[in-house]
């Protein structure tokens, strides 16, 4: 009966004619995909596309401009402050993320414990995740301000460790670290918040089971732990690599590329060429050139999450 | 508010007159001497509301003033205004982005070459200019030369913000000077005594608009090179400029430690917390010092004393200085309101207390002003009265435009400076590097 009333209603000229197109499932995809859609390619694929078209022209602010070809990057072949970006921001991305991923776990496994408080606990970890960057980025610019440095004033005028004030951003090196930790501090709690969500979807048989048969804690650590929040490393290791690869507050906020350009990441060279010093081609140029890098890291996490079949006890293959 | 007649705009200039001599209470009646000049009848536009963009304050009495001569006009006119302060270094950064996308601050007080690179989308400010400059006896030389661009006037000098030796008189005293020398030399014989004494220079070499741009100008500039010649060929790498980084580079040995990281404030809190004894700036520290709630610190405002930077061989004043310009933008909804109130906020009733307030932080372009009470009764203050009269522009000896603007923005001449003083590179290499990256920008 009911299928013969829909049939009816199907044929029926009476239903109107926005009903019917809403109920052809074709159009009904296109438009609840269409706002979605409508937001990636308002809000990313044009701005990409728009970055990558800057990067051939010679474009500048308060000017358009034409195509020039790969003229931008053999300028920047050539242009020393920019090989230096690279380098810096791939040793930021490098000991940053170890740094964070390290003492991530560490703290992760430690709150995976019971311990009092244990929520409150969870709580406050996440402040520097969730302060504002350039607010906690103020704070570190005071610790390693080289007149009035707490660190400095601490090793110096209270415990007499050292005769002179560090100079924290003075010094290229000694700025790079001092931005690495920032990044570090910063970090962390994003690593250490998802992987403990990984760590309690362990089944505690597990670990009865491990201890029935004499397992050490490291191996238990080893052999039950790290691969059970394997997939869940590769997705944190992934965004974390791509946050730290693209910052850009910090390290603006702290040093603005100082000293004499020692620290500028790519993403802070592209600004300071594209913005203040209005050569919108060239910032574009700089920009576009940290696509390969990302492209690759992605590409890395997609291989690491296809080992998942090994992980849920299929055969390697 | 609907749209003024002739007469309805003078009203307007005689209630402004009668509201500021009304706030000026006695004090401030220093004679700046004023043609009469009628009002430019530009009716103001009919529902008309402003949005106006300047640097941040470095004296407080700079944001509090203009918000009350901001306020005043609104008062006057009737036309809503909504003032925005933004940091030093973002404030470029902001001016770009409105000029790009073609929206943002009908009015936007921006750095020194900012107008140079935005003529095409800047409205022409002539008639305005002219008016200003009838009534207050003319602009001064480095007002002309930041407001006008082949003949028009594109945008209007506010003021600028000059750098001027800052010193602990009472130090200087105690390693055997009177006051700081006026030659290379013996500046830098008195910078080492005061590192020997305990009390070091510092300069900023970071990347500081202001502190270091102003410095490291001057010490090329002083020496005889310069960026670019008068034709706009790249000339950075002359044996003039070489001499300057070798002098820079002993001067950097007489400094306190970190001066590399320095941006604008660090040498104001260094030099007010007594570490250091000498500093180039606005006259912002003593500002500070002398306004400070802390009586040990205004005793301190006592021994603060202000020198003019030296003379190099060239033999004339190379200071460089931070020019601020009021621009309006082809964007800009009411650009008569616009024009009224860069033309009010200009004006003596409005402009004097300003300056009187901020004692000269940022110095006058238009020559009358010379005239006010600020530069009578402090001596002190009287060192930073010239700025915009003798100081020299960014891109000396050549034109302002885009490529001088973004030699300055990536601060090429600073990094040449840094590089060179912290031992990065020779003397050479940095000159040789700085040749480079200018020659990039001017080509393009």
């Amino acid at each position: 009966m009911a299928a013969r009333s829909e049939r009816v209603e199907w044929g029926g000229g009476g239903v109107h004619w926005l009903a019917r197109l809403f109920d052809y499932k074709p159009f009904l995809i296109f438009m609840c995909l269409l706002p979605a859609v409508g937001l990636l390619v308002v809000f990313l694929t044009y701005p990409l596309g728009l970055g990558i078209w800057l990067a051939f022209t010679d474009a500048r602010i308060g000017r358009g401009g034409e195509f020039v070809g790969l003229f931008n990057y053999e300028l920047l072949f050539t242009d020393r402050i920019f090989w230096m970006s690279v380098g810096n921001t791939i040793l930021y991305t490098v000991v940053a993320t170890a740094g964070k991923f390290i003492l991530g776990l560490w703290l992760a496994l430690l709150l995976n414990r019971h311990l009092p408080f244990k929520s409150f606990l969870r709580a406050i970890i996440l402040v520097p995740w969730i302060v504002p960057t350039v607010l906690s980025a103020i704070a570190f610019w005071w610790m390693y301000d080289a007149q009035f440095s707490v660190i400095s004033y601490v090793l110096v005028d209270v415990l007499g460790w050292r005769d002179t004030y560090i100079n924290f951003l003075g010094d290229a090196w000694n700025a790079r670290w001092s931005l690495i930790a920032a990044n570090i501090w910063r970090g962390i709690p994003f690593v250490a918040i998802s992987l403990l969500a990984g760590l309690q979807t362990i089944s505690p048989s597990l670990y009865e089971a491990a201890l029935l048969d004499g397992a050490t804690p490291w191996q238990r650590f080893r052999y039950i732990t790290f691969p059970m929040i394997l997939p869940i490393l590769a997705v944190v290791l992934t965004f974390s690599v791509l946050f730290t690869f693209t910052d850009f507050q910090l390290v603006y906020a702290i040093t603005r590329g100082g000293p004499v350009n020692a620290t500028h990441l790519m993403a802070t060279l592209a600004f300071q060429r594209a913005i203040p010093g209005g050569q919108l081609g060239e910032g574009s140029a700089i920009a576009v050139a940290m696509i390969p890098f990302l492209v690759f890291a992605t590409v890395f996490s997609y291989f690491a999450l296809a080992r998942r079949k090994w992980q849920q006890g299929e055969s390697n293959e | 508010m609907r749209g003024l007649t002739r007469r309805d705009t003078v009203k307007l200039g005689l209630g402004a007159l009668a509201a500021g001599s009304m706030l000026s209470s006695g004090t401030l009646r220093a004679a700046v001497p004023v043609k009469d000049v009628p009002i430019p009848d530009w009716p103001i536009e009919e529902g008309a509301t402003l949005r106006v963009l300047r640097p941040s304050k470095f004296v407080s009495a700079d944001e509090v003033w203009f918000r009350k001569n901001t306020e005043k006009f609104t008062e006057v006119t009737g036309v809503p205004v909504k003032l925005e302060f933004e940091s030093w270094e973002d404030l470029r950064p902001r001016t770009a982005v409105a000029a790009n996308v073609g929206s943002g601050p009908d009015v936007i007080v921006g750095w020194s070459d900012d107008p140079f690179q935005y003529v095409d989308s800047l409205r022409d400010l002539t008639d305005l200019a002219t008016y200003l400059g009838e009534k207050y006896g003319g602009w001064w030389p480095l007002a002309e030369r930041y407001g006008i661009k082949d003949g028009k006037w594109i945008s209007i000098p506010y003021g600028a913000a000059g750098g001027r030796v800052v010193y602990r008189k009472s130090w200087v005293n105690d390693v055997g000077y009177e006051e700081v020398p006026g030659d290379l030399d013996g500046f830098l014989d008195l910078c080492r005594k005061l590192k020997k004494a305990g009390h070091p220079a510092g300069l900023a070499l970071g990347n500081a608009v202001g502190d270091a741009n102003a410095w490291t100008h001057w010490l090329v500039w002083a020496h005889g090179g310069a960026m670019v010649d008068e034709e706009d060929n790249v000339i950075i790498n002359s044996k003039e400029t070489i001499e300057a980084l070798k002098y820079g580079k002993a001067l950097y040995e007489t400094f306190i430690p970190g001066t590399e990281s320095w941006l604008d404030a660090n040498n104001n809190k260094a030099f007010l917390s007594g570490q250091i004894g000498l500093t180039q700036n606005g006259i912002s520290i003593y500002f500070a010092a002398k306004n400070s709630e802390d009586p040990k610190v205004r005793e301190l405002a006592e021994d603060i004393y202000h020198a003019r930077m030296p003379i190099g061989p060239v033999g004339f004043p190379t200071e460089r200085s931070l020019v601020v310009n009021a621009m309006i933008f082809d964007y800009a909804p009411y650009p008569n309101a616009a024009k009224h109130y860069i033309r009010f906020m200009m004006e003596k009733e409005q402009y004097d207390p300003f300056l009187i307030n901020c004692i000269g932080y940022w110095n006058h372009p238009l020559v009358a002003y010379d005239e006010s009470e600020v530069w009578k009764t402090d001596p002190k203050v009287t060192v930073y009265q010239h700025i915009m009269k003798d100081s020299l522009w960014d891109s000396y000896k050549g034109s302002l435009g885009p490529a001088s603007q973004a030699v300055l923005a990536d601060f090429v001449m600073v990094q040449m400076v840094a590089a060179a003083c912290i031992g990065q590179a020779t003397p050479e290499e940095a000159a040789a590097e700085a040749e480079r990256r200018a020659r990039r920008y001017y080509k393009t």
